[in-house]
């Protein structure tokens, strides 16, 4: 009799890494000396379900290794140990191990058993370490004695098969030693063979226990004197490193710190090795299923829609059939016809809606991970950080929060190394010792709003200046305003190891940070002040399905410009036009000087499209942090276009990031910015070459 | 009695499984024959969106029921004289599973003709032509009644990596 346990296993390890992730988080709130109840129990039982499934699984390495975090978390949760910063970061490392050992699990391989053995030992060390609340207040001589008072026995019980025969029963025994002490049992169910061969007078099961209690050994081989020549049996007792012998245990007790210090070298290349191993699994997910959890409300708002869909067509298929049957059609039918139109209508939208709504999910999938983040980076920096969350709730769609991850771990890494100052210096500089570091999340309008906002030393624009200028970026005539300069940082190089102090780092990899929120269909700003700190605002759309876009008109084709990249249109007088340089034609707006990109001429329409200037009209758009200007021939409406690929059935386009349907039933293109201007400068180049 | 009806029948279902069904249209006066499975539906032409920077025969993307379907003129693919759009003017969506995925695209031909049985023994090699006329997208040649069909390598068609881009000849002119 063989179930195949295998097709359990993808949802054991979903559920195991939603475990880690409660595990991870519950350890997060946890404040040192506090024990709250409620978090505990969560942490626990994550760890509980965790340990029961991997026992069920067969996976006996992950079993054991949980089952002794479970130990320490129960004496927790009993109050026999105080919460320390020291066992909550052993325990942090451990929920790191655990997912180590459940990836490899996942990918059929072993986890490194060094490692492990390491993890294992460390929270063992830890639970011999009798940070109990009483024995702390004892003097460490006394602690020895009080050891044995919360003594643990390790007991495998082995029974032969004829332990049945003997008149004898394991169950009696289980339930005498659970007198004695807290009985934890693990069943082992290896021996018991297939269902034809199963004896049923034949005793299969074997026993590893843990006895924890006041306890003596005698007491317990009492329990087993009846069939101690009947089984394989074995009692050790676990805590033997503290409990017997000082010498050892203040050995160990040296080695634990020099651990830590391996443990902190080797965090760096361990989090990338995990990353990549996040990275490739996320990889693989592509072609494997993903799949998406959705909330049942969400689930049944769609049927009760559909249903609604159905009555609605139901009424209207009557109507039609009466109107083919050429009965006469009344009044009154025109009416009920129109009426349910509308309301198929609306039906529509609603689906639409609420299959939209299927996609979101709410952003604290991403910020979730930024407070073990924090915390991690602010132990190792020597800085004093609180990270305050906040509109977690905000729903986005799945897309965004998959590829929002990235970039927000930049920026607010950025925040946390070069922002936030050392203690001694905030408090010489009159702030709070603890700087803070906020993330916030709202909607405004269809967009999704992050931000990332730090109390810290804020940028020097006059440093970031200097060096744009001696970098030949910007020259010294140029006139920028207070966000020009920052986000001079989003230029590519604009940061390498010898830029000024405080703004260095900042910069390495910007401009990846602000391409990725751009392919993403967002922008990105700055702001800052010198001394209190720096904002960063990151602007995206709710969902990459459907954007707002304004429709154009080029060489008799309809193009779609995504709203979000245009800042105003307008018409131009040929005055205002001048030739810069021979060829490129710019215009005055304001105090600005904006290229023109003739989209007819990069198109390759110029046979058809080649108007004078005053004749079209220019929607100035921001693309990759300039302002240009796009010559269209007309400008039509506003409206929310669905994106359909153009890479499923054909290839991806440079200028365009996908097509769409307009009312009419006909496609148009949706233009792409940082395309566009890749195509001008292609054109640009070959007249040049041309010349 | 029995015997014989049973056999006719496996006969006939030995024949059905080699025949293969192909649909038959004009490109220019040649004839061509596509493999009836790929045919996902034929329509009338319509204008479709131009795409820009893509070389003439791709005439631009259509919307197929909500997807964006690329178009090709295969007269202008094939080097024939360009054609006009007239009423008999058609676009055949073809299908094609490539690498597991299902990609769609349009072709335009002059028109469409015909249903026609082929047998796998009616097909011919291709002969070489030499090196002035393009085989790449003709899989066989099979003779419908002193008429020559072209079967069009859908395959090769779709996948090859010359589809979306200019034959050499076009991209000097």
């Amino acid at each position: 009799m063989s179930i195949d346990m295998a097709q359990f296993h993808q949802v054991f390890f979903e559920e195991s890494f939603e475990g880690l992730e409660v595990m991870e988080s519950g350890l997060m709130e946890l404040e040192p000396g506090s024990a709250d109840d409620e978090t505990i129990n969560a942490i626990f039982r994550a760890a509980h379900s965790i340990k029961g499934g991997s026992g069920t699984f067969g996976f006996k390495a992950i079993a054991d290794f949980t089952h002794v975090m479970e130990t320490l978390l129960d004496e927790m949760r009993d109050g026999k140990r105080e919460v320390t910063q020291d066992n909550t970061d052993i325990l942090l490392r451990s929920v790191d191990c655990l997912r180590e050992m459940l990836e490899a699990a996942q990918a059929g391989d072993e986890a490194d058993a060094e490692r492990v053995r390491q993890h294992q030992r460390e929270l063992e060390q830890e639970l011999a370490n009798s940070g109990t609340a009483p024995a702390t207040n004892e003097s460490p001589a006394a602690a020895p004695d009080a050891a044995p008072a919360a003594g643990q026995w390790r007991i495998v019980f082995k029974p032969e098969a004829r332990l049945f025969q003997t008149a004898n029963d394991p169950l009696p025994l289980l339930r005498e030693l659970r007198e004695l002490g807290e009985l934890e049992s693990e069943i082992d169910l290896s021996r018991v063979p297939d269902f034809e061969q199963l004896e049923p007078e034949d005793c299969y099961l074997q026993w590893t226990m843990t006895l924890t209690g006041d306890v003596e050994k005698g007491q317990i081989e009492e329990v087993f004197a009846w069939v101690e020549d009947l089984c394989e049996l074995s009692i050790e007792e676990v805590q033997t490193a503290a409990s017997d012998n000082p010498a050892p245990a203040s050995e160990e007790r040296q080695m634990i710190p020099q651990r830590r210090a391996e443990d902190q070298g080797a965090k760096g290349a361990d989090r990338r090795q995990s990353d990549r191993r996040k990275s490739e699994r996320r990889g693989g997910g592509g072609s494997a299923q993903s799949s998406i959890r959705v909330e049942t409300g969400k689930i049944d708002a769609l049927i009760n829609m559909v249903g609604e869909l159905v009555i609605t067509q139901s009424m209207l298929g009557l109507l039609g059939e009466k109107i083919e049957d050429r009965q006469a059609v009344t009044p009154q039918d025109i009416e009920k016809m129109l009426d349910g139109l509308m309301q198929l209508e609306r039906n529509t939208r609603e689906l639409q809606e609420s299959v939209m709504q299927v996609r979101m999910m709410p952003i604290s999938f991403t910020f979730s991970r930024f407070p073990r983040l924090v915390r991690d980076l602010s132990g190792k920096l020597g800085k004093k950080i609180e990270l305050r969350l906040e509109g977690e709730t905000t729903e986005v769609d799945k897309t965004v929060i998959e590829k929002i991850g990235d970039p927000m771990v930049h920026l607010v890494r950025n925040s946390l190394d070069h922002g936030i100052e050392m203690p001694e210096e905030r408090v010489a500089a009159g702030k709070p010792e603890t700087g803070t570091i906020e993330l916030n999340a709202y909607h405004q309008g269809g967009n999704i709003v992050i931000e990332i906002k730090d109390d810290g030393r804020g940028m020097d624009k006059d440093k970031l200046l200097g060096k744009a200028i001696e970098r030949g970026l910007v020259s010294e005539d140029d006139r920028l305003t207070d966000q020009q300069i920052y986000e001079l940082i989003f230029m590519p190089g604009f940061s390498t190891a010898e830029v000024v102090s405080d703004v260095s780092g900042r910069g390495v990899g910007m401009d990846v940070v602000r391409r990725n929120i751009q392919e993403l269909g967002g922008n990105v700003e700055i702001d800052s002040e010198l001394g209190v700190g720096t904002t960063i605002t990151i602007r995206l759309p709710l969902t990459l399905a459907i954007l707002d876009g304004q429709t154009v008109t080029v060489g008799g084709e309809n193009y779609i410009i995504p709203i979000i990249s245009i800042v105003e249109s307008l018409q131009v007088k040929q005055e205002q036009v001048s030739r810069v340089g021979g060829q490129g034609e710019t215009f005055r707006l304001r105090d600005e000087y904006i290229p023109i990109i003739k989209l007819y001429e990069i198109f390759g329409f110029a046979d058809q499209g080649a108007k004078p200037l005053e004749e079209g009209l220019l929607v100035v758009v921001e693309a990759e942090g300039e302002h240009v200007g796009l010559f269209v021939d007309d400008l039509l409406g506003q409206q929310q276009v669905v994106i359909k690929s153009l890479e499923a059935n054909y290839k991806k386009i440079e200028g365009f990031s996908g097509a769409t349907i307009l009312g009419d039933g006909s496609v148009a293109l949706i233009l792409d910015m940082p395309g566009i201007l890749k195509l001008n400068k292609n054109l640009q180049l070959q007249q040049e070459r041309a010349a | 009695m029995t015997d014989m009806s049973e056999h006719n029948i496996a006969e006939d279902l030995k024949q059905i499984s080699a025949v293969d069904q192909y649909l038959t249209f004009r490109v220019g006066d040649e004839d061509y024959g596509v493999p009836i499975l790929n045919v996902q539906e034929i329509r009338g032409w319509e204008q479709v969106a131009r795409v820009p920077n893509t070389p003439s025969y791709v005439k631009g993307v259509l919307n197929l029921r909500g997807t964006a379907v690329p178009v090709i003129d295969l007269r202008q693919r094939m080097r024939q004289a360009r054609a006009g759009y007239d009423a008999t003017t058609v676009v055949i969506i073809l299908r094609n599973a490539m690498e597991g995925e299902e990609r769609i695209c349009g072709i335009v031909v002059d028109e469409v003709s015909d249903v026609m049985n082929t047998g796998t023994g009616d097909i011919r090699k291709t002969p070489d032509f030499g090196d002035r006329v393009d085989t790449a997208f003709i899989q066989g040649l099979v003779d419908v009644g002193g008429r020559m069909v072209m079967l069009f390598a859908v395959d090769a068609f779709m996948r090859h990596p010359d589809l979306y881009d200019p034959p050499p000849e076009e991209e000097e002119a």
